[in-house]
């Protein structure tokens, strides 16, 4: 178990423009904690298309909603918590967007991407109402810059 | 703004070229318009030229998907050129690699097109 360290709360308007904003903290977040570059884009990305959920689906862009952005950073992963004021959904309801039938489908890949660019993706009823979208990633290994064997003596 | 497109006709096809990020919002209208645009005006043969798509979400994704099927509704045909290594990868993660043609060299993808 991670001992937590870090905790960062953001409520989010459902707005457009949110999507991005929500990105553009999430890579900062990932700096923070060590992600190199690929993987800051991929957790952005995750974040984003949980974002855009909950503004097109959750929220159905109602203004008086708003999106609530939760980072733990914690001993050994990120953990991102995106819940919106919907009705919530099953994450095994969602179709499966590889399906042949599906592949032509203009929506429903966000939460895919988010597993496949995650560790960990779960969806849960949130007890103060909505779906609220779990993901987390391990952190990268710390750097060493003591070579080994070459320890103090 | 946070993409730019701009059209190049070339024979028969029309070359767009996009640059900038193809996301929720901007950079997904923009594309449907552009794409409805160029098939309401006869159009058919089009290569969307991705070489400076630095980014490109879901919605994006689904707006490719949504592009190529309006081309194919019209009779005509839409193909992807250039690809960035992140758009390569999202391609290939969702199996949009087996339903789109793909070219990263521009005489081949305007030669490929069944006239």
């Amino acid at each position: 178990m991670g001992r937590l360290t870090q905790r960062i709360e953001v409520t989010l308007d459902t707005l457009l423009e949110s999507v991005d904003l929500a990105e553009d903290i999430t890579l900062r977040v990932a700096e923070i904690a060590g992600f190199d570059e690929e993987h800051r884009y991929r957790i952005g990305m995750s974040v984003r298309e949980a974002v855009i959920n909950a503004y097109e689906y959750g929220n159905v862009h109602d203004r008086t909603r708003h999106i609530y952005l939760v980072f733990e950073l914690l001993a050994a992963e990120l953990v991102i918590h995106v819940r919106d004021q919907g009705r919530g959904f099953r994450l095994e309801d969602v179709p499966d967007p590889l399906a042949e039938e599906n592949l032509l489908k203009t929506s429903g890949r966000g939460l895919f991407l988010i597993r496949a660019f995650m560790d960990q993706l779960r969806v849960v009823f949130a007890p103060a109402g909505g779906a609220e979208v779990i993901m987390s990633k391990r952190l990268p290994a710390p750097q060493s810059s003591v070579s080994a064997g070459a320890g103090e003596g | 703004m946070n993409v730019i497109a701009t059209n190049r006709d070339i024979g028969d096809t029309t070359v767009v070229d996009i640059s900038g990020r193809i996301t929720l919002g901007e950079g997904s209208a923009l594309l449907r318009t552009l794409v409805r645009q160029l098939l309401d005006q006869g159009h058919k043969f089009i290569v969307l030229n991705l070489a400076d798509v630095s980014y490109i979400d879901s919605s994006g994704i689904g707006e490719l998907v949504s592009s190529f099927t309006a081309a194919k509704k019209e009779g005509g045909e839409l193909k992807l050129l250039n690809l960035t290594k992140k758009v390569h990868d999202l391609l290939l993660i969702t199996k949009l690699f087996t339903v789109f043609d793909v070219h990263d060299d521009e005489e081949k993808a305007i030669a490929s097109f069944a006239r």
